[in-house]
């Protein structure tokens, strides 16, 4: 029978580890922000080699399963000499590989927007830099908003993969808490509300920032 | 208008990838006289005008407004540089077809962000300044408006007083009308007829061939990237002697009766 105690007292252990998902899904997304800009920018760029590695990094990232990448980051950089905690490993991971995603969304978003936009800022002698801060990135960052609650939804849920390096996150602390209970259906349910929950305010949170900046 | 500016153009020649859009183009324009482009679809007439601010950069011939080349250093010579040109632009005014209005501001938002970013107005100043412009084509009570809450004739408006709040010497009109209602062109003509008579220089590429008779000192017919004809209006639109021109006119008197 469904024993709602230990349904209830799965929770506290399991929030334990859920700090692990939201932290690396967190760190992982804002490493992801960063080099996504940097992505961004080179795939607009004038400078052809710049655009081809932009090129390459995306279609690698994105062909690549996460989780063959976060083996082979974990397995790989020791070889060359760099020794890589689990932790680092499994943020700079899911943050290089949400990088090829957002870049994609920004660019995507920057294309969208009217090429007359940036003709009549030019008209009337703007510089290129006022008309990316004051023009083009703020509707392109609305206007990507959506997607990027939805990525960073997507990583949550991946960030499960990284229990391969060893880290007890949400979703292999629940297998752990499961075999050592014998009671799998009340620890995974407990599971599902958590990653429901966060995956809920990620949710809403994104509403209110659509809202926030909607013209 | 003290101030107003003249251009002239002399053999300037553009492509667009193979194709020749505008073929040794001379045109000269008087401060403070009002210009119509006409002719066909696909003739170059927006890529001349935007030649003229050097959106579109034409490869060789000489376009000076008040005696200054731009776009380059000197005829054939180097490109001139960004800030300069950036410069020159300041007193420039376009406005577009599709109005082009940022959608994230408010209409005094629109009007305002030059006079800050390009002119270093203080924040107060510039909105200031961006409310008479507004006030001066009619739209003193829609300043806190976004584009998506004003209607085209507004909008469009609304490009005309950001062109003005720069204080520029030469505006240069893309078919300002060609995306409006009908009902709504009126409004938008006003404005401009009481900018001409204010002594502005325009150059204005328009199908409204009612503002090029009464507005307009000179007419300037393009086809096929060649300036064919330029005139008064009475001599462009009455008595054309050209057979290309009175072929344009017919389909356009046939198109516009019922
Ligand atoms: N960016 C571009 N790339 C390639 N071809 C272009 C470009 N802009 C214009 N053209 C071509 O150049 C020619 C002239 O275009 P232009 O826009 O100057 O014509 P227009 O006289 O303004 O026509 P319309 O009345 O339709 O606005 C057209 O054949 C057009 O297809
Ligand atoms: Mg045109």
């Amino acid at each position: 029978m469904f024993s709602v105690a230990t349904f209830l007292s799965s929770f506290e252990p399991l929030f334990w580890a859920a700090r692990y998902t939201l932290l690396i899904s967190v760190l992982g997304i804002a490493l992801g922000l960063v080099i996504a800009a940097l992505i961004c920018a080179a795939s607009l760029s004038r400078i052809a080699p710049l655009r081809w590695f932009a090129a390459l990094w995306v279609s690698f990232l994105r062909g690549v399963p996460l989780l063959v990448q976060l083996l082979l980051f974990y397995y790989l950089l020791p070889v060359i000499g760099i020794d890589v905690p689990a932790l680092v490993a499994a943020v700079g991971t899911v943050g290089i590989c949400a990088s090829a995603y957002i870049s994609e969304i920004w660019r995507g978003a920057i294309q969208a927007l009217p090429t007359g936009q940036v003709a009549a800022a030019t008209a009337i002698g703007m510089a290129p830099r006022d008309i990316w801060s004051r023009i083009v990135l703020p509707q392109a960052f609305t206007l990507s908003l959506p997607a990027l609650v939805n990525e960073l939804i997507l990583l949550v849920k991946a960030s499960s993969l990284v229990s391969v390096v060893g880290i007890l996150e949400l979703t292999r602390a629940s297998q752990a808490q499961a075999a050592t209970t014998f009671r799998p259906l009340e620890v995974y349910l407990a599971a599902a509300c958590i990653y429901l929950l966060i995956n809920l305010c990620l949710a809403a949170l994104g509403r209110y920032l659509e809202h926030r900046m909607a013209v | 208008m003290p101030g107003a500016s003249s251009v002239e153009i002399r053999k300037v020649n553009k492509h667009h990838g193979q194709f020749h859009a505008l073929k040794d183009v001379d045109l000269d324009i008087l401060p403070g006289k009002v210009t119509c482009l006409i002719g066909p679809s696909g003739s170059g007439k927006s890529t001349l005008l935007r030649c003229i601010n050097f959106l579109d950069e034409y490869e060789s011939g000489e376009i000076r407004i008040d005696g200054q080349l731009i776009g380059y250093e000197s005829p054939g010579g180097r490109k001139m540089p960004a800030r300069k040109l950036r410069e020159m632009r300041r007193s420039i005014g376009m406005v577009f077809q599709q109005f082009n209005l940022w959608p994230h501001m408010t209409a005094l938002g629109n009007v305002a962000e030059g006079l800050m970013r390009v002119r270093g107005l203080p924040k107060a100043e510039a909105e200031r300044r961006a409310k008479n412009a507004l006030e001066k084509v009619g739209l003193a009570d829609k300043m806190a408006n976004h584009p998506s809450r004003l209607s085209g004739g507004q909008q469009q408006r609304v490009a005309i007083a950001r062109a003005l709040a720069m204080e520029p010497r030469l505006m240069l009109f893309d078919e300002p009308t060609s995306a409006l209602d009908p009902e709504l062109v009126g409004e938008v003509l006003n404005v401009m007829k009481t900018l001409a008579t204010e002594g502005m220089t325009m150059i204005v590429v328009t199908h409204e061939m009612g503002f090029a008779a009464h507005v307009a000192d000179q007419v300037a017919f393009m086809e096929q990237g060649e300036l064919v004809s330029v005139d008064v209006p009475d001599k462009i639109l009455h008595q054309p002697k050209d057979p290309r021109i009175k072929a344009f006119l017919r389909t356009y008197h046939e198109r516009n009766s019922f």
